[in-house]
């Protein structure tokens, strides 16, 4: 027999309703744009979730269905292709995102003290955000500098030959 | 030495400048764009696919496959339809990092490469397919898209040829697999990077299923060069060192002096890489192992050093030359923790499409991750190389849990102590 509360209803009305969501005119025009250097619309899939990205920070699920209209496919597969790539953003991040190198190179040259110090100042482990929206902490494979090694990216800022020690000079460059 | 002379040496770095790198009135001035004239006016395309296979270029993104002759698998002739020329920017092989200096520090000398290739096979379109993190590469790459199109060596009527070709940046968002050729086809046409059955290879039903060449940044820089001297000349280039032709990008990361990318010829002994460019390994440190060319390769030892560093030697020897970029481990390193990041960073980077490679990946990590702290099992080393077995090649859809289990397998061969030391005095519970 159930044991819920008889008297307890929840009407429809009282739910939280889904945000309107539009792209705006820039995102829609940048769509077009790339739209254009493809002979079949998919293509544009991962170029049109960068460009919504890049005016919102992240990815938001309202803006799946949008994106997918404008490009031709349903919104279930671009759903799949956002879902895959590791720079797509499902959540928001923090206003600035460090990724930092885990691989072969930068392990050898001193990953470990670098994540270290960058959690210890942050607060917060990979995958997190900081309370004050701040930073958003992410691994990344090898970033290609491995010469430079220990190395991570601030937004789109390289920085190489980490200390643990220059991390909290560095993180200050970024309000 | 003049910019003239050094290009017939260094062909690949003489241009580079990370600073400011030539725009097209320097490019064109240092002779640039004079083998995509000189094509379109005197040589056939299929000529142009003869004279690099001459060259004996073999793909320089880590197979080795001779670029010319995976050029002539290409259907050719009127009726052959849309062809496409990719190029695979998508570096990001872990100890890899030459042709984010080829982009940055000579964004035309690739430009002009897409287009002399794009000629040779009769392609429409040429898409740069980069990886979303090198922004400098693809804000220099854009700029010189737009220069040779204002110049009209790209887009409709190429130098009145009536030839129309035009090449975009399409920029990647994340994960190794794109960097597969098949994965990365899927991944430009806008779908998840799981990769593709071959037979068909790309050649044939390539992108959106018509006929497409996927080269590497670097073999494809080597093609204008090749054009402008001659097949002898891009052979002679290794100066006996290789039966392979031309220079090729080596370099060194880990504790060693001067870590860096050093064009030399190819067939060059790692060890006059390591020591003679590199330094030698940074002072309280000894060299432990090398991996030659990336990741994916196996590990090779002190001894190993002499050996020439092309795709046939370093085959016999039991590895890859891969990429060709030495990561150096030092003596201070535990071989299983090692094994331990190189297999975390492949169980992450798998796509999910096979279950050898999405189980047994992470299932590797456990067992490195139990040996590291001391809790492994008796028979966790037995399994270990079962593992590579499983995961070998053969066993997968791809080539990246293969190439997952060559520096695993390397590693238990060498040092399998260090992986015994990891079992624990009293057995663990299950």
């Amino acid at each position: 027999m159930s044991t819920a509360n008889p008297t307890t209803t929840v009407k429809l009305s009282d739910l939280p309703k889904a945000q309107p969501f539009a792209l705006t005119e820039t995102e829609r025009h940048e769509i077009e744009h790339e739209l254009g250097h493809y002979p079949d619309g998919r293509a544009a899939s991962i170029g049109a979730l960068k460009i919504v990205q890049q005016h919102r920070g992240w990815v938001p699920d309202e803006a799946i269905a949008p994106i997918a209209e404008m490009i031709g496919i349903s919104a279930a597969e671009l759903e799949g292709v956002a879902t895959f790539y590791s720079l797509i953003y499902r959540r928001p991040v923090g206003r600035h995102v460090i990724k930092v190198c885990d691989s072969i190179s930068c392990y050898l040259t001193g990953y470990e003290e670098i994540k270290t110090s960058l959690e210890k100042n942050l607060g917060i482990g990979m995958g997190q955000t900081t309370t004050d929206n701040r930073f958003t902490l992410l691994p990344i494979c090898c970033l290609g500098a491995c010469d430079k090694g220990p190395t991570m990216m601030i937004d789109d800022d390289l920085h190489g030959d980490l200390t643990p020690q220059g991390i909290s000079t560095l993180l200050e460059k970024y309000s | 030495m003049s910019l003239e002379q050094d290009l017939l040496v260094k062909p690949l770095t003489a241009r580079i400048n990370l600073a400011q790198p030539q725009d097209l009135k320097a490019y064109e001035a240092s002779g640039g764009y004079a083998a995509l004239r000189t094509a379109i006016k005197d040589i056939k395309p299929q000529d142009v696919q003869f004279k690099v296979k001459d060259a004996n270029l073999r793909g320089r993104g880590g197979a080795g496959f001779p670029t010319g002759v995976k050029w002539s698998l290409i259907p050719m002739g009127p009726d052959s339809g849309a062809k496409y020329v990719v190029c695979n920017a998508d570096e990001m092989e872990p100890g890899t990092f030459k042709d984010r200096l080829l982009m940055e520090g000579a964004p035309h000398q690739l430009v002009e490469g897409m287009i002399v290739t794009a000629y040779a096979v009769g392609a429409c379109t040429g898409y740069i397919f980069l990886r979303g993190e090198y922004v400098v590469a693809a804000e220099r790459l854009n700029k010189a898209l737009a220069e040779a199109r204002a110049a009209g060596l790209l887009g409709k009527n190429i130098l009145g040829s009536g030839w129309d070709f035009d090449c975009f940046v399409h920029t990647g968002a994340g994960r190794y697999i794109c960097g597969e050729e098949t994965a990365l086809i899927n991944s430009l046409e806008g779908r998840r990077a799981n990769p593709r059955a071959k037979p068909p290879f790309p050649q044939i039903s390539g992108l959106w299923g018509r006929p497409t060449v996927v080269n590497n940044v670097e073999s494809l820089c080597n093609i204008a060069p090749i054009l402008v001297n001659g097949s002898e000349w891009f052979r002679n280039l290794s100066q006996g060192k290789s039966k392979d032709g031309g220079t090729k990008l080596y370099g060194v990361s880990g504790r060693a002096k001067r870590t860096g990318v050093y064009e030399l010829p190819i067939g060059t002994s790692a060890r006059e890489i390591l020591e003679d460019h590199g330094g030698g390994m940074k002072d309280g440190y000894k060299l432990k192992c090398w991996l030659p060319g990336g990741a994916s390769t196996d590990f090779l030892m002190p001894e190993h050093l002499d050996l020439a560093m092309d795709f046939d030697t370093i085959g016999r020897a039991g590895s890859r030359m891969g990429t060709g970029l030495l990561t150096v481990v030092d003596d201070k390193q535990n071989m299983v923790s090692v094994v331990r990041n190189l297999e975390e960073f492949f169980a992450r980077e798998s796509c999910g499409w096979c279950t050898p490679c999405r189980d047994g990946l992470p299932w590797s990590v456990k067992i490195l991750m139990a040996l590291e702290r001391g809790q492994g099992r008796a028979e966790d080393i037995a399994q270990l190389e079962r593992l590579t077995r499983y995961l070998g090649p053969g066993r997968t859809f791809c080539a990246h849990a293969p190439g997952a289990m060559e520096p695993l397998q390397s590693a238990l061969k060498f040092f399998r102590s260090e992986f015994e030391a990891g079992v624990a005095k009293t057995p663990v519970a299950a």
